[in-house]
């Protein structure tokens, strides 16, 4: 008996202890004192930044002045208008990226998208995908500076979201509908799914909020009434949406929001902002570029390189994790595209004005610096 | 304030547990005693810093008057008075005055040779209050985890401290003080009602003995506790309530730091089905 007590007081504290993180937390105040406006962090949990890689070689002005790759070679739809020098540097970039030599990946390398015996020809699927995401590239980085706090050089590389895979690792598709019976059918939710940072909440909010476009916003200043929308299951799936944003970029729900008042945009951190853009650009991405190719990617089971696309048929697509990879700056807010100027986007002056912004009355106090309750 | 006929025999002498017989006395129908001198003492001065933090705040509405912890920076050191000393101190006076109180309750025990129940009782109160005050701020190293002492202000850090673990419904330990907090006012109710019913009889009937309220319930449920055994549960329900409380909040930060729903994953990694 005294030796069983023993081996309780021993294993009851180690079986409580062994869900949690001990050790100093890493914290962030982002609000008034006394607001609970923090950000708190295991180091050893916390999603790591990954590793960047360095150019493939140095990038002089020569190289950047010279002849440019649509005069030199045949069917360049998109960089065209870049030396022929920076467009292969790109390519052996791109390489890097999304298929780099040597690694396990099928034909990996330049066969990944190109036959070799005719660089030019589109007759790889992955080659017409490779170009819209280019065209992708450019268009978030010269249309979605808002996303990106307007900051030079702030923008993406192919690498912010492939990190070396064909596919990237984070993404998602529509969810299977459930079975039209009692049996089995969970309502799209109450299932400990990763996308909602395992909450019971409707694990799919993606295809409603960031391929649709319905409204986020669940509740209204006017005192909610019969015919108001706000039901619990839209408000579930705002929340799942909201839960897979934070774990996405590892922060907390007040890393943006003053819970005090979640729409209230004056009480907001300037976050908020960037998050709200971030939403339409994700939409611009699955809708006008991966949605848009339509049948170019390949059935399930049909394709070379494996399946592109989820079980309801409908292609991969990227949601805030794609990118973000649980840190809250993706690559660490490292401007990766300094290096590539020719990802930059051609037409950023008119560009920035067609991109739509929050109502005005909304985020004109949320710009500004967030004025403490007292 | 008149003395109630039966009030003198429980005026005890003795059984303080400091000051001798310096403050034992009464004053009207209330035991002064050393701690009920500390008390006055701590509630007098917490309640006067209390309205000089509002009066250099900016708002008189009783419902928005904030007097915050410090900033995060300024971890376990004094704040300057404005930027959160004041709630420092106010701290002090109100563990003083509430740590106070608990040992008055402890001498009034004392003197009526009852047991400690009610010190006892209150005192989880207070290790919850403290917990959330000063434990969970040392673990993390920061007075500035506090809460603010407001009306809203308060509500509103509950609040975020709530959306900084994602949904604090999966905290296990929340689980377990809700339940009991909720069964402790169903419990509540349940002896509330059956009292009320027992001393109200029908017009011409007679008040009700134990016997009776026994019977409902043994009807009801086929079981009752029993009238000294509700008042067992009660304080096993509540005081439960108030440690899980304290267990919820002192796991939240020093613990644990990601989404509470993510907690739950040992268990979906159960080595048995994962």
């Amino acid at each position: 008996m005294n030796r069983l007590n023993k081996l309780v007081a021993i294993a009851l504290p180690a079986l409580l202890l062994a869900g949690c993180e001990l050790g100093t937390k890493e914290q962030e105040q982002v609000g008034y004192r006394g607001t609970a406006m923090v950000q708190i962090n295991d180091p050893d949990s916390k999603a790591k930044v990954g590793e960047i890689p360095a150019p493939p070689y140095e990038l002089t002005a020569e190289m950047v002045a010279g002849d440019k790759a649509g005069t030199a070679y045949e069917n360049v739809q998109v960089l065209g208008d870049t030396s022929v020098d920076e467009f292969n540097y790109l390519m052996q970039a791109m390489t890097t990226w999304i298929a780099p030599d040597g690694s396990a990946i099928k034909d990996a390398g330049c066969t990944y998208c190109h036959n070799p015996e005719n660089m030019a020809s589109d007759e790889k699927y992955t080659k017409v995908v490779a170009r819209k995401m280019l065209q992708m590239t450019r268009t978030i980085n010269a249309n979605w500076k808002p996303h990106f706090g307007n900051q030079d050089n702030g923008g993406v590389t192919c690498w912010t979201c492939h990190r070396g895979n064909p596919v990237p690792v984070n993404n998602w598709s529509t969810a299977v509908p459930e079975p039209g019976n009692i049996t089995g059918n969970k309502r799209g939710g109450n299932t400990p799914a990763a996308s909602v940072a395992y909450a019971s909440l409707n694990y799919d909010p993606f295809t409603d909020y960031l391929a649709g476009k319905e409204s986020i916003r669940v509740g209204g200043k006017a005192f909610p009434t019969a015919a108001s929308n706000a039901s619990i299951q839209s408000t579930e799936k705002t929340y799942g949406l909201m839960m897979h944003m934070s774990q996405g970029l590892g922060v907390n729900c007040t890393y943006c929001h003053n819970s005090n008042n979640f729409a209230k945009w004056e009480d907001s951190r300037p976050q908020r902002v960037n998050a709200w853009y971030g939403i339409r650009m994700v939409r611009d991405i699955n809708n006008n570029y991966i949605t848009a190719l339509g049948d170019v990617w390949p059935q399930n089971g049909a394709g070379p390189y494996g399946n592109r696309r989820g079980p309801h048929g409908d292609p991969l697509k990227v949601n805030c994790a794609t990118c973000h990879q649980g840190v809250n700056k993706p690559l660490g807010g490292y401007k990766m595209l300094k290096d590539y100027p020719a990802l930059k986007g051609s037409t950023p002056a008119p560009a920035v004005a067609a991109a739509p912004a929050p109502a005005p009355a909304e985020t004109a106090a949320a710009a500004a610096v967030v004025k403490p309750a007292a | 304030m008149a003395v109630l006929s039966f009030e003198r025999k429980y005026r005890v002498r003795g059984g303080t547990l400091i000051g001798g017989d310096l403050f034992d006395f009464w004053i009207g129908p209330f035991y002064v005693g050393f701690f009920g001198v500390t008390t006055i003492f701590f509630a007098a001065l917490g309640t006067a810093l209390i309205l000089y933090g509002a009066a250099i705040g900016p708002t008189w509405n009783p419902w928005l008057i904030n007097i915050a912890p410090p900033d995060i920076s300024y971890g376990l050191k004094l704040a300057p008075l404005k930027e959160g000393g004041l709630w420092q101190i106010i701290t002090i006076c109100a563990i003083g005055a509430f740590g106070s109180w608990a040992l008055r309750e402890v001498e009034i025990c004392r003197k009526l040779g009852i047991g400690y129940h009610v010190p006892a009782a209150f005192g989880m109160a207070i290790f919850a209050y403290v917990t959330l005050v000063v434990f969970r701020p040392l673990l993390m190293g920061a007075w500035g985890y506090g809460f603010p002492y407001g009306i809203f202000p308060h509500l509103d850090w509950v609040s975020n401290t709530g959306y900084q673990y994602l949904h604090f419904h999966y905290n296990p330990a929340h689980m377990l003080a809700v339940s009991f907090f909720f069964t402790t006012t169903l419990a509540l109710g349940l002896h509330g009602a059956l009292v009320l019913s027992a001393v109200n009889p029908a017009k011409g009937e007679a008040v009700k003995s134990p016997e009776y309220e026994d019977t409902f319930f043994r009807d009801l449920i086929g079981y009752s506790v029993g009238t000294l055994g509700i008042h067992r549960v009660g304080l096993l329900l509540a005081m439960n309530a108030g440690f899980w409380s304290a267990v919820c909040i002192i796991i939240s930060g020093p613990f644990w730091s990601r989404g509470w729903p993510e907690w739950w994953t040992w268990w979906l990694n159960l080595p048995i089905w994962r």
